[in-house]
This record gives C-alpha cells, structure tokens and sequence, in this order.
C-alpha cells in the first residue's frame, strides 16, 4: 500500500485539510474506490475503511493482479465529519455538486478539481454515496442515465438490486455524471445507511465491492483464506418505476416497515400519530405490494413527505 | 388581498405557508409579480416587497394591472436564518420547476412555478449571501438576451450581466418561467442577512419605472419619503470580461473597498492575514482596470474563497461606467 496526499490546504483555525489516497497494486488504473464527501456519511466511513483493511490483506498475500492498480481515497471530508455538519462548514456547499470541479475557483471546486484530476481515467468508479432525502435503502448500485451507464458490469457487484435514474440539470456537476462522461465506468453505491452505521449493509456492500473486484479481473482467484461470497442475479430498476408512498398528515411517523420487508398491496406501512392527543392521523399503505426499496427514517414528517419506495412484485 | 398559494401541514400545529399580496388597479390585465426570499439568508427583497406594497396601495389610482408581491418563497429559511430549506438538502433555486410527485420542497416548488406562469413580468430578488456584497445587478442567461434586456435597462441597476448558459441553472426559478414563456429577470444586490435602504429604495423606483414602461403605471409618483438618485442607464456586460479574484490563501481578508467603484490596475482590493503570526500573507490587488462590482464581505477565507469580482470595460463603456460609478452611494 502506498499513501498518497490527493489534496491539502492550510486553515486559520485548524490543522491543515487534507485528502488522502491509498494506492493498492501497480500499473493500469483500473479502480477507484471514492468515499464520503458529506460530513454525515458515517456508513460509507465505515465501510472505507473496510475496503482499505481486506485489500491491505489481499496485496499481503499477492491477489491483485500483476498491472493493476487499486486507488481508495477514505474521505473527500474530513472537516465536515469533525464538526458534524453535512456540507463543507464554511459555507455549506457541496462537494459532490461541484464535479468536474474547478481549481482557479472556489474552495470546494477546487477540492473537487484536485480529486477528479487523480481519479479520472479509471476504467471503473465507485463513490459511496448517499441521498438527499433521509432514509434508508436497499443496498444497491446506481447509476445516472446518461447513455454511457455500464449497466453489464454494474452486475458484477452481486448486489441485489441496480438503478437508473434520468439526471437533472442539477445532477450534471455530481461526480457520477462526470466519471461516466470522461469514460470511466461509474457507480455510485449506496450502502443503506448514512448517518449510522449498520453491520449487516455494511458488510453487504463491503462485500460487494470486493466481489466486483474479482469479477472484473483486478484480483487473482480468491484464497481459501477469504473465499468471495456469493452474490445476487441483479435485478434491474428504474427509479422512475418505484412506487412513491407520501405521508398525507403531518405528525409523529411510527414506522412499521423498514428497507428491505417484503409487503403485500394494501398493508398498513407506517402510521401518522398526532403530536398532542396520539391519534392515529393516517394508516400509511402502499397501493402494490412489493419490496421496501427506500425508508424515511426520522421522527417527525412534513404533509406530503416522501416515506417509501416500492419495488413492486 | 391576502392569498395562500401553499399550505402545508408541519408536524406539531403549524402549516407551512407562502401568500401573496394581490393588489389591482385600473381595468389593465398584466401583471407584474415581485418574489424574493427564495434563500433564506437574503433579506433586501423584504424592504423591496414592503416598500411596494406600500406605495402601490397609496397610489392605488396610478395602476392599470396586478401587482402581485411575493415576500417569502422559502418562509422557513428566513425564520431559521438558513439559506435552504430546513430538512431538505438541496437549494431551492436548484429544484424548478419542482414536482408534483416529489419531495415537500419539489411539491411547494412546483405550486409556485405554476403560480407565477402567465405573469407578464417576474422580478426574483436575491442579495448575495452571507459572504459576498454585491452592486445592484440584474443576471441574464444569454439565451435570453434579447428578450430582457430590453426590460432590465429600466430598473435603473448598475450592472447588467448577460451571462452563459450553464446546465445546472437550467433549474432555476428563472429559467423554468423564461423558458415556458413567463419573462423573469433576478435581481442581485447587497449582501446576506442585511438591508441596504439605499439599494432597495433606488429598486423600488426602478420597478416603477419598468411598470410605467410596460404601461401599467400611469404618471410619475412622488417618491420623496425614500432616498433614492437618479435612474441610471446601466452598464451591460456580456463574455468573458469578468475578472474573478480568489484567495490564494487561508485567512482573514482585510478590506475597505466598496463596490460600485472604478479600481485601477494594481491598486490594493485588501490583504490576507494571519492572526496568529500578525503577518501579511497576501496583498490582494486588482490585475486590471475596470469595475468592482463584487466584494468579499464574510472576512474569513479559505484558499479558492472569492474575494471580488471586476468588470473589464472598453472605451465605448468609460462613460457609462463612471456615471454609475459617481452616482454609488
């Protein structure tokens, strides 16, 4: 393993800002593992530093293949994680809405430009990624469509379950969009959780990841030692086709399902309790049973709050 | 009249709202909608919104149309001193046309669009933010130039700013109406959580320009109880003439200079310090001559932090922009 500094740069107040890299084997760039860039990504965290420790074990005893290199960068974000705040704290933007970033510009497109300036001309991307609305999800990979999406090799994860979505016009600065536009084969992997961290979905993903990595050729066969486990035949989703659950009430959100259950067509999801006298304001149900592909999470929803994704059956 | 254009429930005993103030004058049928208060932190569209509605109704005899004033797109933003919207992690000017389908915020997104469409004149009223002072400009997507800037030359603004078409602000409040037909031109002036009078007051008396020159405000009105100069003709900039000037260091920018002003090149916009050593770490000067219509106003930088934006003007334009220039407050 080599350390290499992505990007650095002084502050007033603190100890300098730093991005670091963790270089595995040599020779062609063939994949790169980008990590949190909001403060509140504690799973994607996590789950780094996981990545980091097998293939720490996995260039000890030889299994990344001769000509192929492996780049990690654990965080694009410290300081935010530091100090609790989702977005860079001086002044609340996005990292991730900054690509292909810009490095005569602002702070955080500058630390965009630095980051995409080391990780572009992989073959293969992945950035563990999270979403703008609370909750929790299926493990999946995701993609934008943008007719460069690898939806094939997007497979090779094993995961359960893979996405598409249209992009915006706001989501032509994420780092997903660009990857795919300078030719590396980008997923964003979503690892369930964001601002906790879970065992099982974690693990999920770690596993994922190295999955990918020895279906895509970037390891040797698997040693006994740490045998691949197996995954899933992927199912293919578009987002658009997930069915939307809001709340209709504003109140307290008394969850009944969460990611991951398996419902029928009209089962009762969730319920909406009054904040003063605990009446039941509303029974949540999805209209189609399914899967819960998506979950809010916190306590409290607004009228019209999107609550679950349905993968229908 | 007072009407509700959302309402939505939150979720211990209140509703989320945005009104508008409907004021009709005369029997003319256009309309002339003023919104602000989209990011939460920008609050010179308030005196803006105050002062308009004020006078409006006390000259109530002069209007032929609808003036309709909306001071509040993102309420819970300003309650909250948040540029965004609480609990919701994009900017709201990042999400029009919004969605009937989406999110609380893509839902209230989408009933205001939908409000707005139809008017024959949209002003959006931004201030900056928290970091940055800004000289009254209207911003112009070049796809649009020649449609608007035929309107914006009345607000009597310093600067007007026909920039380039850039795909993320294809989700702005302003392009989704001007690219459904419904003209809107977004004014930026001052700086976050602060009210410059001078600015409002000299906006005011430009909106009631524009609106005599769309035929919908009969005469002159005596605007003698604000402090306002004179309607300028402003400076129009289109290209690439903009000199953007970023820290090329952490630290505390120092600096006394205003906006509005002519600088020479090589004259002092400030320094970057250190507060713990006392030593200069950077003398910030100006590369060209030109305009200074951008300044750092948040004194704490990180290195890329912008610090000031020039204008560079030709021959053609000195004279223009010395009159703005003279004329800044």
């Amino acid at each position: 393993m080599r350390k290499e500094t992505i990007f650095k740069m002084k502050s007033t107040y603190r100890d300098d800002f730093r991005i670091e890299g963790y270089w595995f084997g040599s020779g062609e760039k063939t994949a790169c593992i980008v990590g949190p860039m909001r403060g509140d990504e504690v799973q994607q965290q996590y789950v780094c530093s996981q990545i980091v420790k097998v293939l720490q074990e996995k260039e000890g005893r030889g299994e990344i293949a001769e000509g192929k290199s492996i780049l990690v960068i654990p965080s694009c974000n410290p300081f935010s994680m530091n100090v609790g705040r989702r977005f860079w704290a001086m002044d609340n933007t996005d990292i991730n809405r900054m690509f292909p970033g810009y490095d005569q510009g602002e702070t955080t497109q500058r630390i965009s430009a630095a980051i995409f300036k080391h990780i572009e001309g992989f073959r293969y991307g992945m950035q563990l990624a999270s979403y703008y609305v609370p909750g929790e999800f299926v493990p999946h990979v995701r993609m934008l469509s943008t007719g460069y999406e690898a939806i094939d090799e997007a497979r090779l994860f094993g995961f359960p379950y893979i996405t598409t979505r249209t992009p915006l016009p706001f989501d032509t600065t994420l780092l997903n969009y660009n990857w795919q536009i300078w030719n590396t084969a980008a997923f964003s992997i979503y690892a369930g959780r964001t601002d906790h961290i879970d065992a099982a979905t974690s693990q999920q993903t770690v596993d994922a990841v190295i999955r990918f990595l020895y279906n895509t050729h970037t390891f040797v066969n698997p040693s006994d030692e740490a045998p691949v486990q197996p995954g899933f035949n992927s199912g293919f989703i578009n987002e658009d086709n997930l069915e939307s659950v809001t709340a209709h009430h504003a109140g307290i959100y008394v969850r009944k399902h969460t990611a991951g259950d398996s419902v029928m067509p009209g089962e009762v999801l969730a319920h909406i309790i009054h904040p003063y006298d605990g009446r039941i304001l509303e029974e949540v149900r999805c209209e189609s049973g399914g899967l819960v592909f998506f979950s809010h999470h916190r306590p409290m929803v607004y009228q019209n709050a999107l609550l679950y994704k349905i993968k229908t059956s | 009249m007072i009407k509700e254009i959302v309402s939505t429930a939150l979720p211990v005993d209140e509703r989320l709202l945005i009104r508008k103030n409907v004021i009709k004058g005369g029997k003319g049928k256009k309309r002339f909608c003023i919104v602000t208060g989209t990011h939460g932190d920008e609050l010179e569209g308030q005196m803006v919104c105050y002062e308009m509605a004020r006078l409006v109704q006390k000259h109530i005899d002069m209007l032929d149309g609808t003036v309709e004033i909306y001071p509040a797109l993102n309420p819970l933003g300003i309650d909250t001193i948040q540029r965004g919207v609480p609990n919701f992690d994009l900017d709201m000017n990042r999400i029009f046309p919004g969605s009937e389908q989406g999110t609380m915020a893509e839902q209230t997104a989408f009933r205001i669009c939908n409000d707005l469409k139809g008017a024959d004149m949209v002003l959006d009223i931004h201030s900056s933010n928290l970091y940055l002072r800004e000289s009254p400009q209207v911003r112009i997507n070049v796809l649009n130039e020649e449609d608007l800037v035929p309107f914006a030359q009345h607000l009597g603004v310093d600067f007007v700013w026909v920039h380039d078409a850039a795909t993320v602000l294809e989700a702005t409040l302003a392009h989704s109406l001007n690219s459904t037909g419904t003209r809107c031109l977004v004014v930026e002036m001052g700086v976050g959580q602060r009210i410059n009078h001078y600015m409002c007051c000299h906006l005011v008396k430009g909106i009631f320009n524009l609106m005599k020159e769309m035929g919908m405000w009969l005469g002159d009105i005596d605007l003698t109880d604000i402090t306002t100069g004179p309607l300028l003709q402003p400076i129009r900039c289109k290209g690439n003439r903009v000199t953007f000037l970023n820290a090329d260091c952490s630290g505390v920018f120092l600096t006394d200079a205003r906006t509005g002003k002519i600088v020479s090149k090589g004259q002092s916009i400030g320094t970057i310090v250190d507060p713990l050593t006392g030593k200069v770490l950077s003398d910030v000067t100006s590369p060209i001559d030109g305009f200074l219509f951008t300044i750092r106003a948040y004194p704490i930088v990180y290195e890329g932090s912008l610090m000031a934006r020039i204008f560079e003007y030709n021959e053609e334009e000195k004279q223009t922009v010395e009159n703005v220039s003279a004329a800044e407050q």
